[in-house]
């Protein structure tokens, strides 16, 4: 089937699939779920056996158009080599051959040279995983904290390693990852098993030198943050300044430094003098993307607040407050859990929010509080079957929405595996399933579609066959290039649109 | 069913416009030709949502949203229900006609009291830097304060106000309470003299004359409520 919508007419392809074979509720070790996996893009051409060097890389005007361009550089294709040689070997010859034959690259003359334009697509390799925290006891309390990561973010990047921060329900932890690939060699005081040397056995000096190795990939926790958190912390964000970032439990949002570990102002306190009063709890916070002072959060009962930091301490009063009135039609006991905002995301440029509720998805304009400018349904079959979610606790999941590269399309999860991309120019929208069965490479995904009531036609599925254990929570857009990341309980799909 | 956690099930030919999973709102259903369709439905909610609430206030840590939500729901639902309701035979065993009245009546009673308290019982787990308040601090520590925990008391209550679904599962509501935090010479006494029934006020009393005056009211109150079921209903606390 041709593409129906998505954005672009993007046609979606199966790209990879990480994980168990076994989607089911894994009742497997619980390290699992403290664990961090990152996974690194792996350029086409690397995969191919050749290692080619980007000299530099160019956006094409379309994601269509090849990215990037390369020069043949003449390796051993062995880590760590960094010898050139000066021809190509036959070997490297008939491989690069191959590959203009089979259209994957696609050789271009300009004044530099032969150039090599890749427009193959790569993939993700896992690049490091490590684990983030572990299982703690509270003594005062007698209560076990969990090691399972709510949140992670990444820092933007200042230098050649990476950072990020994660989350359990109490702590927070700054993670560096940094890349070695080379190491000293040659000390005058220590052996290279690392005893030290008696220093009257040295006759001669020599200057240490760097010696390739092979890539080892360090995790390593810089900052712990912990203490500052009652409740279980549902939300982390950097600010635009990139030197503090907030986090959000059910009552409280405190505002870190990076850099400072035993204190943290708290800027947002709901928690009611008594506690029989409570009603609402915080769900979701972010930072807005540019504007350093400015953050919202969302809550149980529907509303986001905007706030900001500059108008007093503690942002209790907020400077806007946006809430969509109910629609008396659709009342019911269950009003109020499914207006429950599960997440909350600012879009790149700043100008709106989106958020996610049980059954659709809202784009705010931050310039207009009462009411969302876009409204897309996510599963609106499913309002007839509240009752049976209540029961289950389905009602109660909490799926997150993510924005493209360029704030046109947006991306949410559902049942079934299912996800749904809404295309906001075209008013398009199109849902899909991570599925194992179709997991080769550059398939086309076929568009789903669930039969609310009614007959059923083909290749629909009814509301009743759908499985409700198979939910996708986390989606991912890729902040360039049209390549999403979609988790299933056990697995991470990687889908990129088809590349011509 | 749709009703078990999300299992597939073949579509089967179902009546015009009725989802199996909604006998209660079908007129033609036996159980629910017996009372008004609303309220039968209600009363469904109701004891799902006290279900719901028991189970989450039985974790060590609530997930705050969720009981929150639930109470609310609860709530709505609670509001929404006729004071003279009868209560459908199914999913719960059948009360006495007349009990069922003032079961409810003394249930909102109970339940608000109740559900207040759990409320203020999760201010504990602000932890001690807080100022240690009379009625809610205990602390894991088995800091002796004015007396009975009133979380426990309150679980106690739900149990005999919702009576007729938890009729013969009460024992079993205590054997999941992890009771080591009271484990202190100072708490012995009273976690032994914590079984469920009526009797259960006056027995703490006798064993922990410290109870202060506050608690002591809150205490009667619930238990009136409860035992004198022929009373006509009352405002809800």
């Amino acid at each position: 089937m041709a593409g129906a919508g998505g954005g672009n007419d993007i046609q979606w392809c199966f790209s990879q699939v990480k994980g168990a074979v076994d989607d089911d509720v894994a009742e497997g070790t619980s390290r699992k779920e403290a664990q961090v996996m990152l996974l690194s893009y792996v350029p086409a051409c690397e995969l191919q056996g050749l290692r080619f060097k980007p000299i530099h890389y160019s956006v094409g005007g379309r994601f269509t158009k090849p990215r990037k361009l390369y020069r043949v550089d003449l390796s051993r294709n062995q880590l760590g080599d960094r010898e050139k040689v000066r021809h190509f070997d036959q070997a490297t010859k008939d491989l690069v051959t191959q590959c203009l034959r089979t259209g994957q690259f696609k050789r271009t003359s300009s004044s530099s040279g032969n150039k090599i334009q890749s427009h193959s697509r790569g993939e993700y390799n896992v690049y490091s995983t490590f684990q983030s925290h572990e299982p703690e006891f509270d003594y005062l309390k007698s209560l076990e904290i969990e090691e399972k990561i709510n949140k992670i973010r990444w820092l933007p990047q200042k230098n050649a390693a990476q950072f990020l921060l994660s989350t359990n329900d109490k702590t927070i932890k700054l993670w560096k990852i940094s890349e070695r690939d080379k190491r000293p060699e040659g000390y005058n005081l220590k052996e290279e098993d690392g005893r030290y040397r008696d220093p009257t056995t040295v006759t001669t000096l020599r200057v240490p030198v760097f010696r390739p190795m092979d890539l080892m990939v360090e995790a390593s926790p810089r900052r712990i943050f912990a203490n500052a958190h009652t409740y279980h912390i549902n939300s982390i964000s950097i600010n635009s300044d990139y030197e503090t970032y907030l986090s959000a439990d059910d009552l409280r949002i405190n505002l870190w430094h990076l850099e400072i570990t035993d204190r943290s102002f708290n800027i947002v306190d709901i928690k009611p003098a008594n506690m029989e009063e409570l009603t609402e709890v915080i769900t979701a916070a972010e930072f807005h993307p540019n504007s350093c002072n400015t953050f919202v959060y969302s809550s149980s009962k529907g509303t986001i607040r905007l706030c900001d930091m500059r108008a007093s301490a503690l942002c209790d009063r907020h400077s806007k407050l946006f809430e969509e009135p109910e629609d008396p039609s659709n009342r019911s006991f269950f009003s109020e859990i499914i207006s429950s905002i599960s997440d909350v995301k600012f879009s790149h440029s700043g100008r709106y929010m989106m958020t996610r509720d049980y059954l659709s998805v809202k784009i705010w304009d931050l310039n207009m509080e009462n009411r969302p400018v876009e409204t897309y349904q996510v599963h609106e079959y499913l309002r007839s079957k509240l009752c049976s979610l209540y029961e289950n606790d389905c009602i109660f999941d909490k799926f997150e929405c993510c924005w493209n590269g360029s704030d046109s399309v947006v991306m949410t999860g559902s049942y079934n595996n299912f996800f749904r991309m809404f295309d906001r120019n075209t008013k398009r929208d199109i849902t899909l399933e991570a599925s194992r069965e179709n997991n080769k490479p550059r398939t086309v995904l076929k568009p789903r579609k669930v039969c609310a009531s009614g007959k059923r036609k083909k290749d629909e599925i009814s509301v009743d066959s759908l499985d409700f254990n198979k939910k996708i929570l986390h989606t991912a857009w890729h902040p360039k290039e049209n390549i999403i990341a979609v988790a299933t309980t056990n697995n991470l799909y990687i889908f990129q649109d088809k590349v011509n | 069913m749709m009703l078990s956690k999300g299992l597939k099930r073949k579509r089967e030919e179902e009546e015009e416009g009725l989802a199996v999973d909604t006998w209660w709102l079908d007129p033609g259903h036996p159980a629910v030709a017996q009372a008004p369709a609303a309220t039968a439905a209600s009363s469904s909610l109701f004891d799902l949502s006290v279900l719901k609430l028991h189970h989450s206030l039985r974790q060590s840590e609530p997930d705050l949203r969720h009981l929150v939500l639930v109470v609310n729901t609860l709530r709505r639902i609670q509001a929404s229900m006729a004071p003279a309701a009868t209560l459908p035979p199914v999913p719960s065993p059948p009360p006495a006609p007349g009990v069922a009245d003032s079961l409810l009546a003394s249930s909102d009673a109970a339940l608000s009291a109740s559900m207040a308290s759990l409320l203020e019982d999760l201010s504990h787990i602000e932890g001690l830097s807080q100022v240690p308040q009379p009625l809610a601090d205990e602390g894991p520590l088995g800091r002796p304060t004015a007396g009975a925990p009133p979380s426990l008391g309150a679980l106690d209550l739900l149990g005999p106000a919702t009576g007729c679904l938890l009729d013969d599962s009460l024992e079993g509501l205590f054997e999941d309470i992890d009771t080591s935090m009271y484990d202190s010479e100072l708490w012995a006494p009273a976690s032994e003299s914590l079984k469920p029934g009526p009797v259960e006020g006056p027995g703490k009393e006798e064993t922990t004359p410290e109870l202060d005056e506050a608690e002591l009211d809150y205490l009667m109150d619930v238990l009136v409520g409860t035992q004198a079921l022929e009373r006509p209903p009352g405002p809800g606390r």
